[in-house]
């Protein structure tokens, strides 16, 4: 079946098998690789990207269904070369170990930051519910978070 | 995990819906939380999919007279998000703690509820709330309330070519409060004993009407009348609190279910405390001091709508 989506601003246009998951279109048809596959139960959240505005699990989201929508993965997030404000904030803070979990973390998180700037370390937790990390313990995930959503809004 | 083999059509209508699902035969498909899980597992093969997700005019909330319509592809964060006073809590907050962001940015309310997993949040709170189900078929539309509507373990009412259009829920007025506490499981928060209160208070704070039910323990969504019978015509103290609760074993039925994240013994013990536990807070949330506490710019909106509706009258 032909679907085609905008992909990171991009329009794509691929003939796929139905059973075929978001994730494995993302993966294996375009090639980005950014959003892994952990679970691959809708646990985990290492699959996270935005479809629509929104932040969902791509391995629970049939590529047919995805059809005519609007993507966004961690590879379309860097503007002209310059990482997006939550990259940047992972990356001064340490909110990374092996890396497998941040593509879906600063997805998840970048959704949670829009619109609120100051978000306490509560509403970081609760708000990264869907995420999961096996190595930082989470406590400079939610320092990253937190100067990344005020970086957001546009201070530091 | 690739999910079986299914051929796909894609329905832009209630009535197309319908008509594939009497042409081709397998299941609908709205969110995919439910469905492509159990897909995967293997545990279900459908063979074909009708995708019912871009369906216009059953997605989001309208208030109509006294009652909200609930489309049945509404997705759990926009109800957890619906902001009007009269939406009843117990739903809002409910929605909000289905399993975590993502999971509630996709699956939707009608999934949910014909689903009927035992585990789940809103059956309970439907049922609590007396809520009508609206259902469409090839032999036209029908209604179901929602005591009727959970028949058993993943099963409803619904005929298998026959497609949930909405849910519509009763507003909530000044003199009603209604709450959801959840026992979650740790890893996946869908419920291990969940109980919705419904509760109507009196002027001088006497509950007059209170409808509980329970889930997460049972086979499917259980109304427990013991516990509101005990509540009419008394004060909502703690004690009458406790002492109410407590019945909720009367109307557990003998089929309790336990399994590796918490024991049939366990979740029973824990249904009288999370019954007690909605019935505090929702009659925090009835009667007028309490809506007056809350918001006072809210309650004198609630007092002129009911001056109005009395001078009508
Ligand atoms: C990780 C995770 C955690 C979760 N945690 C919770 C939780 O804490 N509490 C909770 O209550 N739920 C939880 N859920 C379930 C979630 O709420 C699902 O989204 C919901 O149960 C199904 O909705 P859906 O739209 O995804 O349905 P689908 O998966 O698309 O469909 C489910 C079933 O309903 C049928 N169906 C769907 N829509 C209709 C309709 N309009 N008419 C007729 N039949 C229809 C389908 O044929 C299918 O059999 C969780 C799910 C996941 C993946
Ligand atoms: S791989 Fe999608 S949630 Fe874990
Ligand atoms: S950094 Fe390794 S899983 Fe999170």
């Amino acid at each position: 079946m032909k679907v085609s989506m905008t992909v990171n601003g991009k329009a794509t246009e691929r003939d796929v098998e139905p059973r075929m998951l978001l994730v494995h279109f993302l993966r294996d048809e375009l090639g980005l690789t950014g959003a892994n596959i952990g679970c691959d139960t809708t646990q985990c959240g290492s699959c996270t990207i935005h479809l629509n505005g929104t932040a969902v699990k791509s391995c629970t989201v049939l590529a047919v269904q995805a059809d005519g929508t609007s993507i966004t993965t961690i590879e379309g997030l860097a503007q002209n070369g310059n990482l997006h404000p939550m990259q940047q904030a992972f990356w001064d803070k340490h909110g990374l170990q092996c890396g497998f979990c941040t593509p879906g973390m600063i997805m998840a998180a970048t959704k949670l930051a829009a619109g609120n700037p100051h978000l306490t370390d509560e509403e970081i937790r609760h708000g990264l519910e869907g995420n999961l990390c096996r190595c930082t313990g989470y406590e400079n995930i939610v320092r990253a978070v937190k100067a990344g959503a005020q970086a957001m809004a546009g201070g530091d | 995990m690739y999910p079986p083999k299914f051929d796909y059509y894609r329905a832009d209508s209630v009535d197309e819906a319908v008509a594939l699902m009497g042409q081709h035969g397998g299941k609908f498909i709205a969110g995919g939380h439910s469905l492509l899980p159990v897909m995967k597992m293997r545990l279900a093969d459908p063979g074909v999919l009708i995708d019912i997700g871009r369906i216009d005019g059953l997605r989001g909330i309208t208030r109509s007279g006294n009652s909200f319509r609930i489309g049945a592809l509404t997705t759990h964060a926009t109800v957890a998000a619906y902001d009007d006073r009269h939406f009843p809590d117990a739903l809002k907050h409910a929605a909000g703690m289905i399993g975590d962001p993502q999971v509630r940015n996709r699956g939707t309310v009608g999934g949910n509820v014909a689903h009927a997993d035992p585990a789940s949040d809103l059956p309970t709170v439907f049922l609590a709330l007396g809520a009508t189900f609206h259902i469409a078929g090839a032999n036209g539309a029908r209604s179901v309330h929602a005591a009727n509507f959970f028949t058993g373990l993943f099963e409803t009412a619904l005929a298998e070519n026959e497609v949930l259009t909405a849910v519509e829920v009763p507003a909530e007025g000044i003199e009603n409060g209604s709450a959801y506490a959840k026992l979650f499981n740790p890893a996946s928060r869908y419920a291990m004993v969940g109980a919705c209160a419904n509760i109507t208070v009196s002027l001088t704070g006497e509950c007059t009407a209170c409808s509980v039910a329970v889930g997460g323990l049972t086979p499917k969504a259980t109304a427990a009348p013991s516990v509101g019978a005990a509540l009419v015509g008394k004060q909502l103290t703690d004690d009458n609190i406790a002492a109410a609760a407590a019945l909720v074993l009367n109307d557990l039925g003998g089929d309790v279910m336990g399994d590796i994240h918490a024991s049939a013994e366990y979740r029973r013990q824990m249904a009288p405390v999370f019954v007690g536990r909605a019935l505090t807070l929702a009659g925090h949330r009835a009667g007028w001091v309490a809506r007056l506490q809350k918001n006072v710019k809210d309650v004198a909106g609630d007092v002129l709508e009911e001056i109005e509706r009395r001078l009508r009258k």
